[in-house]
């Protein structure tokens, strides 16, 4: 059984849900405390040990069920006959003689066979779904095909009837064996490989350059950018502290004076500062980060999902508040609106830099946190650098993520050298694990704690 | 990683053995459950581990608590987290008061004992063992958690709506869901002598940690369907009818499947079902309906947009019922 539950915890494991060592003692524990007799009990116990979200217990279910599913071999109404016609064989090697079961339909015994040879296949080993015909071989062949081929041209040749009925038959329920090997083979690479397919597909997307994505690929990018955003939005919560000065909590202080026999040193106050940081984003959308703007935005709109206190702005030339679309409109559409109404125009930094200022300027204090997606390019129109440092002066911190490469900055009509100076971090993001650990960094360093 | 070992001399109690025995207990208490529920109870207690619920607010999280705490006679240990809970409020605190008042009290008796000490080493010596004193245990006020531990023949201790309360009490939590012990620095270890049944409940106002999850079994409540909804209201509204109770539970149902701010949840049926009895209602009809539509809808725009409906939700329940 030892071998069977790990064999389940790797497939629960291969369907992202976590199981650590411990819960996988915790989960034998489980099993030894209810036994194996009450599937449904069985299954109540494991759930309550190895899923840990209402989400996780659903997967749970669902690989259970297919995990522990064996089908029924299928019945025949020739079965009769070919219990009579089993008589006709020849004695074979006895036990687990595969012909032998196949025409006594021996259900259990061959479920048995199939699981053995499965094992000794290493079916359970499955990484991709090429893979599917050879292990289905290899698995028949450890159940001793090569008999049964041997059996039916040994049958095919004897002279009498029965011999020809025979080989018939065995032909006939061999193919019902291939039929329930493959069905085997599929259930096992649902279980081990399915997934790690999809995460194959999401790697390799998370390391694509942005302005590669294809449109079609939006879904996946979006459950990624979502999960990356709530991981984020979790970190970036509000905390509470006590405070520095104000009204003595005397309860406190004459506790902790006890250690110094009643004077007391450390003072504690009672009242508490709670920080509640807040961002500020403004998203270029203009021509030249085109091919970005997509991705941009859709980070934004799930941080604004995650977000509690987030204000989201998208520029070309003149800078717009997007709360109200991130709000209120599906993602797809509100990319799109955001893109039709603001977007795809020539950029002008200093232009948006200016109506930023007019918006958000006094709103933005030491517990702002200022992020600006875009590529820096002004078309050598005046960057407005004043305001920047404007900007930098009152935020916490600025934060700069640009999807060209750094050696592009000080080419052409990029003035990101020179903004650079007033931003607490400006990096390259062009894929999205560079987002993900940029963002990462950031938020440790320089968000309020 | 340190996998607790559970104390070999503790068995469960009886009312624990099986699933069976466990959705009969918490029945004739008034809480009916259902099978995943009465298995994490008996998990919970055979493998000495807490469990966290979750589930929407009002799906009977806190209840299940009480009602395993009526159902084996033990008495319930309730601490209700929230943001800022720390360790004195949670574990225990000294009596810092007694232990001044105590020292005044004692000043002149100190001051004889320390009198007659020959040398400052042997002062020093005697007036450590007097600063022990005051560190034990009549000087120490146990807080829920450290009641929850001593109780003598064990106890259900409930910690309610963890995810209120912030991570580092959270981290703190761990050594005692795990090992049912805490260090008080002052006294050393304090181990449970019956390791109580523990249950913390989350609405998963932040995401729990992963140290947290990992030490409890996980039990997520979901909305109940429509025949054990029929169930539950009948145990804690007897005096319902049964085609009241079958009307209401499935106009319930139907509210759920809408786009609601927050749906209804148990607590609301039951709710809602005992102002039905108040009201000496026998049917459902419209106007009854929007008239108490605030019991069930704690949103004003849920209940405008429910109330042109209300009609309409009515009226396919009239078909099971009229079969």
């Amino acid at each position: 059984m030892q071998r069977t539950m790990e064999n389940f915890i790797r497939a629960l494991r291969a369907q992202d849900i976590r199981v650590s060592p411990a819960e996988a003692i915790d989960a034998h524990r489980a099993a030894e405390a209810v036994g194996y007799a009450d599937r449904e009990l069985f299954r109540d116990a494991l759930v309550t040990t190895l899923a840990k979200t209402a989400h996780e217990a659903q997967t749970f279910d669902s690989v259970f069920e297919t995990f522990f599913r064996r089908d029924e071999f299928t019945k025949t109404p020739e079965e009769d006959a070919d219990k009579a016609l089993a008589d006709e064989l020849p004695e074979g090697d006895g036990q687990g003689d595969l012909a032998h079961m196949l025409l006594e339909h021996d259900d259990a015994a061959l479920a048995q066979a199939m699981e053995a040879a499965a094992e000794r296949a290493g079916v359970s080993e499955i990484r991709l779904s090429s893979q599917r015909r050879l292990l289905t071989r290899r698995m028949l062949d450890e159940m001793g095909l090569g008999g049964l081929e041997q059996r039916i041209a040994n049958a095919g040749r004897r002279e009498d009837e029965k011999g020809k009925q025979l080989a018939e038959r065995l032909a006939k329920v061999r193919e019902a064996l291939f039929a329930e090997a493959g069905r085997y083979v599929e259930r096992q690479h649902d279980l081990y490989a399915a997934e790690s397919g999809r995460k194959l597909r999401e790697d390799v997307l998370s390391n694509q350059k942005l302005t590669a994505i294809d449109e079609h690929e939006l879904a996946t990018m979006q459950r990624l950018v979502r999960r990356m955003a709530k991981n984020l939005a979790s970190k970036y919560s509000r905390h509470i502290r006590r405070a520095k000065r104000g009204q003595l909590d005397v309860r406190r202080t004459i506790r902790k004076s006890l250690g110094h026999g009643g004077l007391p040193f450390d003072l504690i106050w009672k009242s508490k500062t709670i920080d509640r940081p807040s961002i500020a984003v403004m998203c270029d959308v203009s021509g030249s980060v085109a091919q970005a703007a997509h991705f941009l935005l859709l980070f934004l709109y799930s941080l604004n999902e995650v977000v509690e206190r987030l204000d989201a702005f998208a520029f070309s030339n003149r800078l717009v508040p997007v709360g109200d679309i991130l709000n209120d409109e599906a993602v797809a559409d509100a990319i799109a609106m955001v893109i039709k109404r603001i977007g795809m125009r020539s950029t002008d930094y200093g232009l948006a830099l200016e109506d930023f200022c007019a918006l958000e300027l006094a709103k933005i204090d030491n517990k702002t946190t200022v992020i600006i997606l875009g590529d820096g390019r002004t078309n050598y129109v005046n960057p407005r650098l004043d305001l920047m440092r404007a900007i930098s002066e009152r935020a916490r911190a600025v934060i700069w993520l640009n999807p060209e490469p750094e050696s592009l900055w000080t080419r052409g009509d990029s003035e990101m050298e020179r903004y650079k100076r007033f931003c607490t971090v400006a990096k390259t993001c062009s894929t999205l694990a560079e987002l993900e650990r940029i963002i990462e960094d950031v938020l440790r360093t320089y968000m309020p704690r | 990683m340190t996998i607790p070992v559970p104390a070999a001399a503790y068995t469960p109690p009886a009312q624990l053995s099986s699933v069976e025995a466990i959705t009969e207990g918490l029945a004739s208490v008034g809480y009916i459950a259902s099978r995943r529920i009465a298995t994490a109870v008996m998990m919970a207690a055979h493998l000495q581990k807490p469990v966290l619920v979750e589930g929407q607010a009002g799906v009977g999280k806190t209840e299940l608590a009480i009602s395993t705490a009526t159902m084996l006679g033990l008495p319930l240990i309730r601490m209700q987290c929230y943001e800022g809970l720390d360790e004195s409020k949670a574990l225990y605190e000294w009596k810092y008061g007694k232990q001044l008042l105590y020292t005044q009290i004692l000043k002149d008796r100190m001051g004889e004992q320390l009198g007659d000490a020959k040398s400052m080493a042997e002062a020093m010596d005697r007036l450590h063992s007097m600063g022990d004193l005051f560190f034990s245990e009549p000087f120490l006020e146990p807080r829920p958690l450290l009641k929850a531990l001593t109780q003598v023949g064990g106890a259900v201790l409930l910690i309610d709506e963890i995810d209120k309360s912030d991570e580092a009490f959270e981290a703190f939590l761990l050594e005692i869901l795990s090992a049912f012990q805490v260090s008080v620095p002052e006294l050393g270890v304090i181990k449970a002598t019956t390791p109580p049944i523990v249950f913390l409940t989350s609405n998963n106002v932040r995401d729990l940690g992963d140290a947290l999850k990992r030490r409890c079994l996980h039990l997520y409540i979901p909305l109940p369907t429509a025949e054990l909804e029929e169930r539950i209201v009948a145990s804690r509204v007897p005096d319902v009818d049964a085609k009241l109770n079958r009307e209401l539970v499935a106009f319930v149902q139907s509210l759920r499947g809408l786009d609601l701010r927050k749906s209804p949840s148990i607590s609301e049926t039951v709710d809602w079902a005992r102002v039905l009895l108040l009201l000496h209602a026998h049917a459902l009809d419209p106007e009854l309906v929007r008239e108490t539509l605030n019991v069930l809808l704690k949103f004003e725009q849920d209940i405008l947009g429910v109330d042109p409906q209300i009609g309409e939700l009515l009226r396919p329940q009239a078909r099971p019922a009229g079969k």
